[in-house]
């Protein structure tokens, strides 16, 4: 065990841990705020296997904008502050199936990696992975700002007040 | 030198916990949220993996996570416009009440517009 893995197994620990907040609490923007804890030791672990660059990104986007989008929409649908007691369907073959999922994936990763060791690799700045993005994936990171453009348009126009109202609706 | 499997397992479990968490909440926020645990947890296997494997383009994983980050924003903002969109025509985000082949009953519309599934009139 190296300073490295424990800084894994604390952030790892970390994340799961808030990520089990986020699906369990009963306070809707509690749930946003432990999002943004787990989101943060992801970026964290980001960090010690080596992904600069991955990690501020995280940190930008998902932390800074993801999250707040998120609690915007908690606010926008009037979500009671405090407990509430309805946001739950019945939890038993959700946990089955999640469970199944996540403890099957640890299972077979387990096995495939066991206790191996390996180097880390040479920092992914934003030069690296600049000259990586424009050198080879060019094409898909067009297509994804193509993506961006259509998502944006997209949001947009479900948002215009006036769809799905009748006239008479619009008239109130 | 790490051991790549803490944080496989990592991803592992917070994939478990975002799919628990979509199939067990039925606020359509809080369902988002897990998407974004599960997103999250592709993310992390994907840079990890990245450490591990050495592949010929270097740091492909890495560039990989950053195009899922950017389809993430993309989905959520899309998919907050619908939450919202849906919280006007129904006064609730509570997934299992909506209805998946008819327009919501609103009060005083009667056009014959086809609705979409969420309740919008499309072709208008």
């Amino acid at each position: 065990m190296t300073g490295a893995d424990l800084l894994l197994l604390a952030l790892g620990a970390v994340a799961v841990g808030a990520g089990l907040l986020v699906v369990t609490t009963r306070h809707l923007v509690r749930a946003g705020l432990y999002l943004v804890v787990c989101l943060a030791a992801v970026a964290g672990l980001y960090l010690v296997l080596t992904a600069e660059l991955v990690a501020w990104v995280q940190v930008l986007i998902y932390v800074g904008a993801v999250v707040v989008l998120l609690l915007f929409a908690v606010m926008l649908t009037r979500a009671p502050i405090g407990a509430s007691d309805d946001l739950d369907r019945p939890g038993w073959p959700a946990a089955l199936v999640g469970g199944g999922a996540g403890l099957g994936l640890a299972v077979l990763l387990v096995d495939a990696f066991r206790w191996s060791t390996v180097e880390l690799p040479e920092a992914g700045t934003a030069e690296r992975l600049g000259a990586i993005v424009f050198g080879s994936w060019v094409l898909p990171f067009e297509l994804l700002s193509v993506l961006l453009l259509a998502a944006l348009i997209g949001a947009i126009v479900l948002s215009r007040p006036e769809i799905g109202a009748s006239p008479e609706e619009e008239r109130r | 030198m790490i051991r790549p499997v803490i944080p496989y397992v990592t991803a592992a479990l917070l994939f478990g916990v975002g799919v628990y968490g979509v199939l067990r909440r039925r606020n359509a926020v809080l369902l988002l949220m897990s998407v974004e645990l599960m997103l999250n947890a592709v993310n992390l296997l994907l840079v990890t993996s990245d450490t591990t494997v050495r592949a010929v383009l270097p740091q492909t994983g890495q560039v990989f996570t950053l195009f899922v980050i950017v389809i993430a924003a993309a989905e959520v903002g899309v998919g907050l416009a619908i939450v919202l969109h849906l919280y006007r025509l129904r006064a609730s985000v509570a997934l299992d009440g909506v209805p998946l082949t008819d327009a919501p009953p609103l009060d005083g519309a009667t056009d014959a517009t086809p609705a979409g599934p969420l309740g919008e009139r499309v072709g208008r």
